[in-house]
This record gives structure tokens, sequence and C-alpha cells, in this order.
């Protein structure tokens, strides 16, 4: 405590700022129920206990991997700029960390916050991957892929690596966690395959998801939880900085689902209410990388950009045979892209340019795409990354769990 | 005794139940099936991808009634459920050998 009385004035606002930092934590871990459930309702109900277990896989597993090695590899300190591996566990002992002497809030608020982060990166894979994964195959490639990969590439921005020497900028991870994400995704449905009965004879049989009120549960809840994505980004309750953050947030949002919904009826004839949820991720996703960097203007102008192009980027992907079923590569992938590359564009500060941003976001996205191909070419090889045909027919909560999402009239006897 | 099983528009049950309650008709199970008949599936399309629903929702009415009331149960049916377009359905009556009411062991027209 003696070190707050050299600065009495500081300590209100490091209080709050603090207090933001893990009100942020919270919206940030309601987005994975966000998560699951959008993953739940565009996919079928046969696969649904599958679905969930995942996330909570996802979610657990990428926390207690960032405790033990990913916070000390993502936030080294000094380090030569592209890998560093502290050490394992990440906590020290220092009671200044948990004063205002470490930043704006605790070393505790820090890694809770980024902690939050980490496991989004592999849930937004496990969505594309759905259906037809193999479940032993997908922990062993998303707990690799959170513990280390996420945490390497992240370094090299948040963590002062050398893409952050280059000026290069990406606010909440339009790059750093979409991009990261969506990419991988596609290197893991490259190795995984479409799913059955979705590419018969040259052409695109649909395969329609079971509930959409609870992907538009989901889709809201991502929503709330991206004002703690990147409100908390601030990494203070700067009023400024916060508020503005709130609004070009809020703006992509409604921007992205105007843009796709209009683009859906104009292009598909057809008021498709799974691209209009698509369409506020995009605009969501697009505006991470310069939330807090952008005017208002621009920001509902990523967000229409970016509502356009993830309607777009779902037909063509599913036409060139890439069955993602929630569209997690063109949410996440292509709009991160977007996003990062907006930054260049439409930023207020001169010194983000276009071609740095085009540099960063291409590295993020080519190398969470070839990591993902090795490791689920090693999961394949190891567990297996497929089931096979009978279970995927069956469903993967029988198949995989023994366990029926909807029990219905079974009857139970011993 | 006959069973008068009809498959119907979802948005007939409405009327079909008023109509055959007006003629003295007590009880009737409904279920939701799918099917076709004369007037095929139709196309919609799921982000982005075409596809062709062939199994329209419809829903079954099935009662059995006493051999008097077979005719007007049937009429009942029909004249409640007629739209004049394609897709209105259809209606089959069987003849039914017997039935027991559970509660008091009823058999026959009685058990109704």
């Amino acid at each position: 405590m003696e070190a707050f009385q050299a600065m009495p004035l500081a300590y209100p606002k490091f209080m709050i700022d603090n207090l933001w930092i893990l009100i942020s934590a919270a919206l940030v871990f309601i987005m994975h129920l966000g998560f699951a459930t959008l993953e739940t309702g565009l996919t079928r109900q046969k696969n649904t206990v599958n679905i969930l277990f995942k996330n909570l896989f996802i979610i657990s597993i990428g926390i207690v991997s960032y405790a033990l090695t990913g916070f000390n590899t993502m936030y080294p300190g000094d380090f030569n700029g592209y890998l560093a591996i502290k050490g394992w566990i990440g906590f020290d002992g220092d009671v200044a960390n948990l004063t205002n002497q470490y930043a704006d809030y605790t070393y505790w608020s820090d890694f809770i916050f980024q902690a939050m982060f980490a496991a989004t990166a592999a849930t937004i894979v496990s969505g594309a991957v759905a259906e037809r994964v193999k479940l032993s195959g997908f922990m062993l490639y998303a707990t690799l892929l959170v513990a280390f990969m996420y945490p390497i590439a992240g370094s090299w921005k948040w963590g002062g690596g050398w893409l952050d020497q280059m000026g290069f900028y990406d606010f909440a991870g339009s790059s750093l966690v979409h991009a990261f994400g969506g990419f991988a995704a596609l290197g893991a449905v490259l190795v995984l395959g479409p799913r059955m009965g979705k590419y018969v004879d040259g052409h695109i049989r649909p395969i329609l998801g079971h509930s959409m009120p609870l992907a538009t549960i989901g889709v809201f809840l991502l929503w709330l939880g991206w004002y703690g994505f990147n409100g908390g980004s601030v990494l203070s309750a700067d009023p400024t900085l916060v508020s503005l953050v709130f609004v070009t947030t809020t703006l992509a949002a409604a921007g992205g689902c105007l843009a796709a919904i209009i683009t859906s009826y104009i292009y598909l004839k057809k008021p498709d209410i799974t691209m209009g949820l698509n369409g506020i991720l995009a605009g969501l996703v697009g505006i991470t990388a310069g939330a807090d960097t952008v005017t208002w203007s621009s920001a509902m102008l990523i967000g229409l950009i970016a509502g356009a192009i993830v309607v777009f980027a779902i037909v063509i992907i599913d036409r060139i045979k890439i069955d993602d079923p929630v569209g997690a590569i063109s949410v996440h992938g292509i709009c991160g892209i977007w996003g990062t590359l907006a930054v260049g564009l439409f930023s207020t500060n001169p010194e983000h340019t276009f071609s740095t941003q085009l540099l960063g976001t291409l590295c993020y996205a080519s190398f969470a795409f070839v990591i993902s191909l090795i490791l689920a070419s090693l999961a394949k090889v190891t567990f297996g990354f497929r089931v096979d045909e009978d279970e995927e027919y069956e469903g993967l909560d029988l198949s995989e769990h023994g366990q029926p999402a909807y029990a219905d009239f079974q009857h139970i006897n011993n | 005794m006959f069973k008068i099983e009809a498959y119907l528009r979802p948005s007939a049950l409405e009327g079909v139940q008023k109509a055959l309650g007006e003629i003295g008709i007590v009880g009737m199970s409904v279920t939701e099936i799918r099917g076709f008949g004369r007037q095929r599936g139709h196309r919609e399309v799921y982000r982005g991808a075409e596809y062709r629903i062939d199994f329209v929702p419809k829903i079954k009415v099935e009662v059995v009634v006493k051999d008097a009331d077979k005719d007007g149960a049937i009429n009942a049916i029909v004249e409640s459920s007629k739209s004049g377009k394609v897709g209105d359905g259809k209606v089959f009556s069987s003849p039914v050998q017997d039935a027991v009411r559970i509660r008091t062991g009823e058999t026959g027209e009685g058990a109704l």
C-alpha cells in the first residue's frame, strides 16, 4: 500500500481503470457463450452436444494453458521480436505488479483479460470444423493452437515484437485474433474435407442449421461481449477513448448487418437471417483493428463494406467446395483482413500505412493457415481428425458422446 | 366404424376441428407430417445455395366414426379445408374392425 501514498490522486483513476478491465474480461467471457449458441444454431441438432462440448473444452484449456505458458510467451518483455518462451508458470510474486506501478490495471487484470482473448482464436475454428471433426483429434489441435501458436503470433504485435516495431496497428485483434482464427479454420477445413452430402454430383446441397433462435442469441451475445473486447482494449477507462470505441463498434455492427441484409436481398433474392447475423459479426470483426483510431463515419463505412464482403465471401467459399457451416472463414478470416487494411485507409493517425497493415495481416493469415495445416495433419496421423461415415451420419452426439442433446421420448431403463 | 385419414394443409386444422365438432364428432388425433402429392415441392435458398423442398409441411387428421357418421364427417372435412388451389390434400376412409375404450372396456361403436 505504500506505493499509493506517493500518488494519492492517481488511486481513484487506477481503481476505475482496473475495474473496467475486469468488467471487460467478463464481457469477453460471455462471447464464448455466444460462439457456443451460434455454432449450435447453425448446425444440425444431432451434433449439438459435440459443439457445446468443444466450446467448454476450449475456454477451459485456453485459460489453463495461458496461465501455464501463453501469457509469458505473448508478453515476454525484451525478446528477439519473433519467438520467446520465457518460462512456464506465468505468475511472479512481485507485489508492485498488483499496484499502479504495473500499469493502469494490475498484473492479474492484465492476465485475465488477455486469457479470455486467447481461447477465442481456437473457438473460431470450432465452428468451421463442426459436424465431422473427431473430438480427440480436435482437442489435440486446439490445445497446441491456443497454448503455443496464438501467443507466439500475438507477441509479434502486442508483445512488442517485430510487427509492432514496424508500426503495424491492430487495436483489439482483427488480425491477431480474427484473421488468425479464420485462416486457422481454413487450414483445418482443408485437411478435414466437407461434410457428407454437402457437395453431391457437382451440386451444393445446403445443410440447414437447426435453431435460428439460438444463432440469433449467439450473435447478440457476441455483440454484447464485443464492448469488452474492443472497449477493454483501450486498457484504461479513458472517457474519450472508451466512449469513441463503443460508438465505432456499435456503428460498424449495425452497418454490417444492414449491408449484409441488403446484399443478401439483392444478390440472393432473399432476406436470409443467417446472412444478417454474419453481417453483424463481419462489421464487428472489421472495426476491431481500428476502433480507437477511426471517426464514427469511417466506422460505419468499414462495417457496411464488411457486411457486403461477408455475403459474397460465404457464397464464393461454398462454391469452391470449402465447407464452413457457420461462415467462420468469411467472418473472421476475410473480414479480419479487411478490418486490418481499413486502418491503413481510414485511420486518423498518419503513421498507420496501408502497406504495413497489408504486410502484417498477411503474416498473421498465412502463419495461422500453415500452422493449422500442420497441426490438423498431426491430429490426423495420431488420434484421427475426422469421424467415420457411420458416425457422421448418426451424429456426433451419439457416436462421440453417447448423449443426445434433446432426449424427447427416450425411455430410461436400468 | 370407419377411420378417416385426412392429409391437409396445416392452416386447415382450425376449420376442420370446428366443422367436425358441429356435426357431433368427438375426439380427433393430429400429426405434423411432411409430404407431397401432385403439388410437388418448391425451391428455397439457404446461405446462397438453392435447394428443393420435396416434402412440405402438412398435417394428418385421424378420426374414427360410426358407420352413420362417415359421409357427414368426410363432407365436413372436405368443405372446411377446400381452398380450390393445388395442395389442399386428400381424405381416405377405411373400415375399422373393432374398438375398445380402455377405461371401461366398452367395445364396438359404443367405445367411440
